[in-house]
């Protein structure tokens, strides 16, 4: 009775403190759980003049319906390879990166380095697809007359072949995220017990060797967190990047499930809400079960987890 | 974070020439790397100052082969573009101080230790990291808010994330609580208190995540896209997308067949004109970028 008064007490005296929330928890309410409610139009056949509770029900239709159809090898495997492709080719860079930046002698070039590295990262990702496509054209663009000095013909229009999708969406993403990356790494190597250096020098090891057996060794563990964070995401494509580089050409390699989930979900014409949600449901399911698989596997090999 | 740069990493003095030759091929390969990264930027810089019949001409080199400023004077010629320019301020302003307002005024109350109903309230915080309606559920809330065509369909739905709440949280909650005492004594309530004493001391904080913010609605588009029928509505973002993917006409207002000759230019000129703010400011905003991203990892 007695912790029930005390906690009363506490309450009443903290009311600035609730009306102070009061506001932005009504935010927090309105725009991130009324569309989780909004969730069931997945399971329904969403119909706008009956509202989202008025809906009738129908299961799993809209799953089954994208699991049939010829659009969902498409997107699957498109979606997969642009994700291991970013993940195999980006992930590695930072690292590399980091390490060479971290065994620079002068204080002063690395500085420099760093500060130009950085600056893809705030390229927004339209003025991004807009670069690309100028540089890429096959006439006026960079590549189009490095192409004809190299080869003396017209190069080819990458922007409007399948085959060159993968390759021009993933070595830009590498070129605009790779300078940005080294910063968490960089902080890991700051860490380095400098006397684990010292040692190694008395043994006679190279920088080289040290870089490999001292500097390495140091940021595995930072490295396996990125990985799971990274591997959750497996699943979801950048929209954005994918949406603005897809044309009718490339379509076959460009469209995957967020691209899809939009247009199919909210596009001009056709808009099917109930299908589109059901996509974007599965999407999301899919990555929570692979951040919390890879967390388990990386939790049962090594020390390094999450949560 | 500064620290990090000034420690010397690898002391000694260079002695054999295998330390040499490692110092040569680290050097160079940040040098390609750095070349690679300033050189596609360079090459828009230049074309966008090129006279329109020779942007073909100037082959690899970065400089234009004749000078000109046809493709800015045609850029700011746009009415487009200005309308661009002003509702991307605008939502980058108004968008910026709700953002702020909300996530602190959610992540004051919880950096109380001793606040009933704390636990349940970080949790519904914490959920919405993991779980989203996504896309097609907020477009009909968006919808059946009648907030199409409004600025506010751009600034509401991503005011507050959960992530900068929890770092604006957990650095007031690393101020000293003789701090908090002390106001209270001297009876200040728990909202002065905030304001007099918790918030100028975050001011790092506040600015780094007011900095995210800004970044971010900078360059978004895609809200946009989704909610804004009107063009004079349009953000810069989407008018850069329509001059240079779909050579929109009606955005450059290039009429005849001279005008469309220097579209090249003009798109040039576009991206340039579109970046040059963020770009201007990065190197004075960076680093607190990079403190961001080190707070972040600290927690995660």
């Amino acid at each position: 009775m007695k912790d029930k008064n005390d906690l009363q007490k506490r309450i009443v005296q903290n009311w600035q403190l609730y009306l102070f929330i009061l506001l932005p928890f009504i935010y927090l309410i309105m725009f991130k759980y009324v569309p989780m409610y909004g969730i069931q139009i997945a399971f329904k056949k969403f119909d706008p003049v009956k509202g989202i509770a008025g809906s009738p029900w129908v299961g799993f239709q809209n799953f089954t319906q994208f699991f049939t159809s010829y659009q969902f090898e498409r997107v699957i495997k498109n979606t997969i390879t642009l994700s291991f492709y970013s993940l195999i080719a980006g992930f590695p860079m930072p690292v590399l990166l980091a390490l060479c930046l971290n065994a620079l002698r002068s204080a002063k070039y690395r500085k420099v380095v760093q500060m130009i590295t950085y600056i893809p990262h705030f390229i927004a990702v339209v003025v991004m697809v807009s670069i690309l496509r100028q540089v890429f054209n096959p006439v006026i663009g960079l590549f189009g007359i490095l192409y004809q000095f190299l080869t003396g013909s017209t190069a080819p229009d990458l922007f409007g072949s399948a085959k060159a999708f993968a390759h021009l969406y993933v070595w830009s993403g590498v070129w605009q995220g790779m300078g940005w990356g080294t910063i968490v790494y960089i902080a890991a190597l700051s860490n380095v017990d400098q006397e684990l250096h010292e040692a190694a020098e008395i043994d006679g090891a190279s920088r080289f060797k040290r870089v490999i057996h001292v500097d390495f060794p140091a940021i595995v563990p930072t490295i396996v967190i990125m990985l799971i964070l990274r591997s959750g995401n497996i699943m979801s494509v950048g929209f954005e990047k994918a949406y603005l580089m897809q044309n009718n050409l490339n379509l076959n390699a460009s469209e995957v499930i967020s691209t899809y989930v939009y247009k199919v979900g909210l596009g001009a014409g056709n808009a099917n809400f109930s299908y589109g949600a059901a996509i974007g449901l599965f999407n999301s399911v899919v990555n929570l079960m692979m951040i919390t698989l890879v967390n388990y596997i990386s939790n049962k090999v090594g020390e390094t987890s999450l949560w | 974070m500064d620290s990090v740069f000034h420690k010397r990493r690898h002391s000694g003095p260079p002695v054999s020439r295998t330390e040499r030759v490692f110092d040569g091929v680290i050097v160079i390969c940040t040098l390609i790397v750095s070349f690679s990264m300033l050189y596609p930027l360079l090459f828009v810089l230049g074309r966008s100052f090129s006279s329109p019949d020779t942007v073909n001409l100037s082959g690899m080199s970065v400089l234009p082969k004749k000078w000109s400023l046809v493709g800015y004077s045609f850029v700011l010629k746009s009415s487009f573009i200005w309308t661009g320019y002003l509702n991307t301020i605008v939502r980058t302003l108004l968008g910026t101080a709700i953002g702020l307002a909300v996530s602190i005024g959610y992540a004051y109350p919880l950096s109380k230790k001793n606040l009933p109903g704390r636990n349940v309230l970080t949790f519904m915080l914490i959920l919405t990291m993991f779980a989203s309606g996504g896309l097609v559920p907020e477009y009909i809330l968006i919808k059946n808010l009648g907030l199409f065509d409004t600025i506010w369909s751009m600034v509401l739905p991503s005011a507050m994330k959960a992530f900068n709440v929890v770092i604006i949280r957990n650095f007031f909650m690393s101020i000293p609580e003789e701090l908090d005492e002390a106001a209270e004594i001297d009876g200040c309530s728990a909202i002065g208190t905030l304001f007099n004493i918790i918030l100028p001391v975050s001011t790092p904080i506040i600015a780094t995540i007011s900095l995210w913010m800004i970044v971010q609605h900078w360059n978004s588009w895609f809200d946009c896209l989704l909610y804004m029928r009107d063009p004079n509505r349009f953000v810069l973002q989407i008018v850069l997308r329509r001059i240079i993917f779909e050579s929109s006409v009606e955005m450059t207002g290039a009429v005849s067949a001279e005008q469309q000759v220097s579209q090249e230019v003009v798109k040039y000129a576009t991206i340039i004109v579109a970046t040059a703010p963020i770009l201007m400011v990065y190197p004075f905003i960076q680093k607190y970028f990079v403190k961001g991203i080190m707070m972040g990892s600290l927690k995660g």
